[in-house]
């Protein structure tokens, strides 16, 4: 909270330059029940931000028990309390640790965090609107989102501890309490919190696609939308359409917990105490929960491509390559994405036909993504690549983006899922595709629009360092899991001493653990960065990456509805990087085409034959010589 | 106020709240490590190890702050001396993905011959054996396209670092290009579908040959253990119902089918060695997932609902400790899927023997029914609810008549 107390002093300096005319605002208004998209952004990013540093230290937490599983850490008692008696972290907390290191990470960061922070700020901004199509709504969004967080981080302070039957909570184990301690009131918040999740990113999501729909200014036609405003639609479709299901299940596996129902109950007993439950299947949950589940992962890695294609493209100084092809490939992965969530049920006992199907489903969806990662790497081809931050991490996740998917090839595949099924071939394959490649299109993001957010530029030189030091050590980390995974070692073990054959990964285990430590520390250069920055950072120059789209055009100062004149009208697609002809490698989207006779193509002007008539009349006087040629 | 007085001030305050805490904790440390006189543990030491860690690390950050300062010094030389900027940081990140190809390309080599030695043995049976080959062709393709999709992204970003003289290459589209890479990946995954496909049916689709009919062996998990029951000379597994479970009758089998009479208990799995083996997975409690990785098979055990898994172990324990080079292996039931606190421990012995010794080890093995069960099983009261009356006369009967031939038999 200090922060967001402590930004309050910077803004304050320019508060009286921008607000008159305005209707007063008063603290609250301005920095908590703030309706202005570009705030309720930050407030998305910070919050993320810090659920973010709490997921990774949950993470460290049940690293160091992996790695040191015979030795006593008193420090842990210090801050842990009963739950590391001893020094040593209890077996039902560490399963406590990796799910809500899971849950904080999917849906409060790379979710919220992600989409909330980049559709709130870029929607508007890029195509040209004032703010969002209902502000009350967008901050009724965050407010959900944080309650959501504030509950899930409370459910640490209740007796039996947290949720702790993996981020997917499965029943018959999450309806239980007697199966484990954490399926008491812990599960209880976890379940309230996600309802609230689920409204607040409901909320957004309607929003962002009633405001894209529309709110867009003049000549912002779908076609001239930027990738990152298409990925941003897509998501929010794709979370409209499939949250609710979530929800649903939640509701009838509440009705299980606290209402006796046998949804997804039936046959079970505990100890020798026969539940009454009857007809039930835990398998029916399985479907609700990866209805959800599989679009879940689109709508954390989509936002991500759409924010690396706009900063591959701006750093590249070239277009984006197959704009229309990414489209299309992003629409492609958003209708297939709901057909595929069977692949994460190969192995539960559903009808071995079902698997089948959804085999073919899910190897199909690697068709798109295999476009898009090629289009990245045309856009680079013949570049005049910039490195910064934001562009090292887009490469980043080029990278993460094909090792990951790749391996998702294996799990798509029933046969082999077989054997790789909750191994830790799985965890390395989702960290890889889902988490590194996601949390670094995030990154990229952050990097990118700081100086939008903030005003300010971020240190690049501490960008190189945190670059650098979290994708080597990702790959340091995720990329010998595979291995473990290929020798049957199953994911959420809490310890490898049981089984003889796991001993020789014990080692593999410590080195796993020190590379997580390090890229824990590096994100340290990213936090300090960050928060320094906004305060003391360099002042940022209103286009700072020379790039084309509308967000530039605003001052570097907010005002509440963006810009201060007219909203700028759009003549152009947001991709004319270095593009023949013209003075300087970028042509804004603002630029009509009258103004930029010698770069002109043919093709420009969407068949339009009297502008297409202007331009060889214009040519015609002006490039005797190139017509030569 | 100025803000850099505030930091300071902050990070003086953080720096004494950090010493105080472990202060207390290394006091509170002495108090444990008194009165826990019966095994004393130094723990001053750790809280030491713990300490030094955090002030390397501070160490670090100060080194790096001022390595900052120098280059940032460095280059405010350069720009009064009226030179270009002092270091190309263009030029440093291109090098460094350069770099980052040759190390990570020699480290996926590390990865796959080092790591690679340590997975799972080849498969012990005959599905397992396809499971193998799809994933030896799987691995083949995708390591093709992830070392050389990695050349073209590393190199790409090496050769093509600005240096600010050149300009981009305006290349929007090209639809040729685009179609090669759409159809190239479809062909080649609808490949990858086929064969998956068709192995997927092998695996779950059997055809069961009446000269070779399969073993079946019933699995039920519960937290956190596995029990196991062989059909008895019937070759089959009685039925079993969950209302009926006791204490003394774990699994709640039913006696009042003729078919569970000879059912029997065993505490390892045990399989002949080319011989088919069906197994019929059922849960107690909650979810658990029969996971043999030595046989390539996994299928999850769910309450309520009855799942099937058919395989042909082909090697026996004792080859593979000669093909692993291993006297100490052995083929495990492991748990997959996350069930409590002793997941990590839910494990069960398997071994594949010949077909002789088999046999004579499931003679040697225990029925599930006792004696405590069959004075259960002959009290009128326990007839369930579902069964009528003539059904519960008939068992009874047939009961006693197995009784009698037990008694007989160990006579």
């Amino acid at each position: 909270m200090s922060t967001i107390s402590l930004q309050d002093t910077h803004h304050h300096d320019n508060h009286d330059d921008h607000s008159h005319g305005h209707h007063h605002e008063t603290f609250l208004t301005k920095y908590i029940f703030s309706q202005d998209h570009k705030m309720i952004a930050k407030q998305f990013l910070i919050t993320g931000i810090i659920m973010a540093v709490i997921a990774m230290v949950l993470s460290i937490l049940f690293r160091l028990q992996l790695a040191w599983p015979d030795q006593s850490f008193p420090l842990l008692e210090t801050f842990l309390g009963k739950w590391a008696e001893g020094g040593r972290i209890r077996p039902d907390f560490y399963l406590a640790l990796v799910t809500i290191h899971g849950t904080i990470m999917v849906f409060f960061v790379l979710t919220a965090g992600l989409s909330g922070t980049f559709s709130n700020l870029l929607i508007p901004l890029q195509i040209g609107a004032r703010d969002m199509a209902s502000p009350f709504l967008n901050m009724l969004s965050y407010w959900f989102f944080f309650t959501a967080c504030v509950i899930m981080m409370g459910s640490f302070f209740v007796q039996t501890g947290p949720a702790s039957a993996g981020w997917t909570i499965y029943p018959p184990l999450s309806s239980i309490p007697k199966a484990i301690p954490g399926s008491g009131l812990g599960m209880t918040l976890w379940l309230v919190s996600m309802v609230l999740f689920v409204a607040s990113s409901l909320m957004g999501g309607i929003n962002y696609v009633s405001t894209v729909l529309n709110m867009r200014t003049k000549g912002m036609d779908l076609w001239k939308m930027p990738l990152t405003i298409w990925a941003f639609f897509l998501t929010a479709i794709l979370g409209i359409l499939s949250f609710p299901v979530l929800v649903a299940g939640v509701v009838l596996l509440v009705f299980d917990r606290s209402a006796g129902t046998s949804f997804y109950l039936s046959d079970i007993v505990i100890g020798t105490e026969i539940l009454p439950n009857e007809g039930g299947s835990p398998i029916l949950w399985q479907h609700l929960f990866w209805f959800l589940g599989h679009p879940e992962v689109y709508i954390v890695i989509m936002p991500a491509l759409g924010i690396s294609s706009e900063v591959i493209s701006v750093n590249s100084r070239k277009p984006i390559f197959g704009y229309h092809a990414m489209i299309y490939s992003l629409i492609g992965i958003t209708i297939l994405s709901f057909i595929v969530w069977g692949h994460h049920m190969f192995v539960t006992g559903m009808n071995p036909l079902l698997g089948g199907v959804f085999m073919i489903t899910t190897l199909i969806i690697a068709v798109p993504s295999a476009v898009k990662t090629f289009n990245y790497l045309a856009t680079l081809w013949r570049g005049n690549i910039r490195f910064t931050p934001a562009m090292l991490f887009a490469i980043g996740l080029v990278s993460f983006f094909i090792s990951g998917g790749l391996t998702g090839i294996f799990l798509g595949n029933a046969s082999l899922d077989i054997n790789l099924h909750d191994t830790y071939f799985v965890v390395a394959h989702f960290h890889l595709v889902m988490g590194s490649a996601a949390i670094f299109g995030m990154l990229a993001g952050v990097y990118h629009w700081f100086p939008k957010m903030f005003g300010k530029m971020m240190s690049a030189k501490l960008g190189y360092l945190h670059f650098w030091l979290t994708f080597i050590c990702a790959y340091l980390v995720f990329f010998p899991l595979h291995f473990l995974g290929l020798d049957g070692v199953p994911r959420r073990y809490y310890a490898f001493t049981e089984f003889e054959f796991m001993q020789k990964w014990l080692t593999v285990n410590v080195f796993v653990t020190w590379a997580a430590i390090i890229a824990a520390l590096a994100q340290v250069a990213f936090l300090w960065n960050f928060f320094y920055s906004i305060f003391r950072g360099k002042k940022a120059p209103q286009n700072p990456w020379e790039a084309n789209t509308l967000e530039w055009t605003t001052p570097v100062e907010h005002l509440h509805g963006n810009w201060p004149g007219e909203i700028p009208t759009v003549h152009r697609w947001p991709y004319d990087y270095s593009k023949p002809g013209a003075e300087h490698d970028f042509i804004p989207q603002t630029v009509p085409f009258s103004e930029t006779m010698s770069s002109n193509l043919p093709h420009d002007f969407e068949g339009n034959t009297e502008a297409e008539e202007i331009q060889k009349a214009w040519d015609v006087k002006n490039k005797p010589v190139q017509d030569a040629e | 106020m100025s803000l850099k007085k505030l930091i300071s001030n902050k990070t003086t305050a953080a720096l004494a709240v950090i010493l105080t805490v472990f202060a207390n904790t290394s006091a509170f440390a002495q108090e444990a490590a008194a009165a826990a006189s019966a095994k004393p543990v130094d723990m001053g030491a750790i809280y030491k190890t713990t300490l030094f860690y955090v002030l390397l690390f501070l160490l670090l950050c100060l080194f790096i702050a001022i390595v900052g300062k120098a280059l940032k010094v460095y280059e405010l030389t350069r720009e009064t001396e009226g030179k270009p900027e002092g270091i190309n940081w263009n030029t440093v990140n291109g090098v460094l993905f350069a770099a980052f190809l040759v190390v990570g390309i020699y480290g996926v080599y590390w990865e796959y011959t080092v790591h690679g030695e340590m997975i799972l043995p080849e498969a012990a049976s005959e599905h397992g054996k396809k499971i193998d080959q799809m994933f030896n062709i799987t691995l083949i393709l995708t390591t093709i396209v992830f070392i050389v999709t990695h050349i073209v992204l590393m190199c790409f970003a090496y050769f093509y670092k600005s240096n600010g003289k050149r300009k981009a290459y305006y290349y929007p589209h090209n639809n040729a290009l685009e179609r090669i890479w759409t159809v190239i990946p479809a062909l080649v995954l609808t490949v990858l579908v086929l064969y998956g496909f068709l192995t997927w049916r092998s695996i779950f689709y059997k055809i069961e040959d009446p000269n070779n009919k399969p073993i079946s062996i019933e699995v039920t998990s519960s937290q956190f253990q596995w029990d196991i029951r062989y059909p008895g000379a019937d070759g089959v597994v009685g039925k079993k119902n969950y209302k009926l479970i006791t204490s003394i009758n774990a699994l709640g089998i039913d006696f009042t089918d003729k078919n569970t009479l000879d059912d029997q208990v065993a505490d390892e799995i045990v399989l002949p060695v080319n011989k088919p083996v069906r197994f019929t997975l059922t849960s107690k409690d909650i979810l658990h997932s029969f996971y043999m990785p030595h046989f390539r098979v996994q299928l999850n055990t769910v309450p309520g609902m009855t799942s099937y898994f058919e395989f042909t172990p082909t090697i026996t324990t004792e080859e593979m400790k000669v093909k692993t080079n291993d006297p100490k292996f052995n083929y495990l039931l492991l748990c997959a899927k996350i069930c409590g606190t002793n997941h990590y421990n839910m494990q069960k012995l398997v071994r594949v023997v010949s077909q002789a010794e088999y046999d004579e080890w499931i003679a040697k093995q225990t029925t599930y029914l006792t004696n405590d069960l069959r004075k259960e099983f002959k009290l009128p009261v326990i007839a369930e609810p579902t069964t009528a009356a003539p059904a519960v006369a008939d068992t009874t009967a047939k009961d006693t008549v197995a009784q009698t031939n037990q008694i007989a038999l160990k006579k």
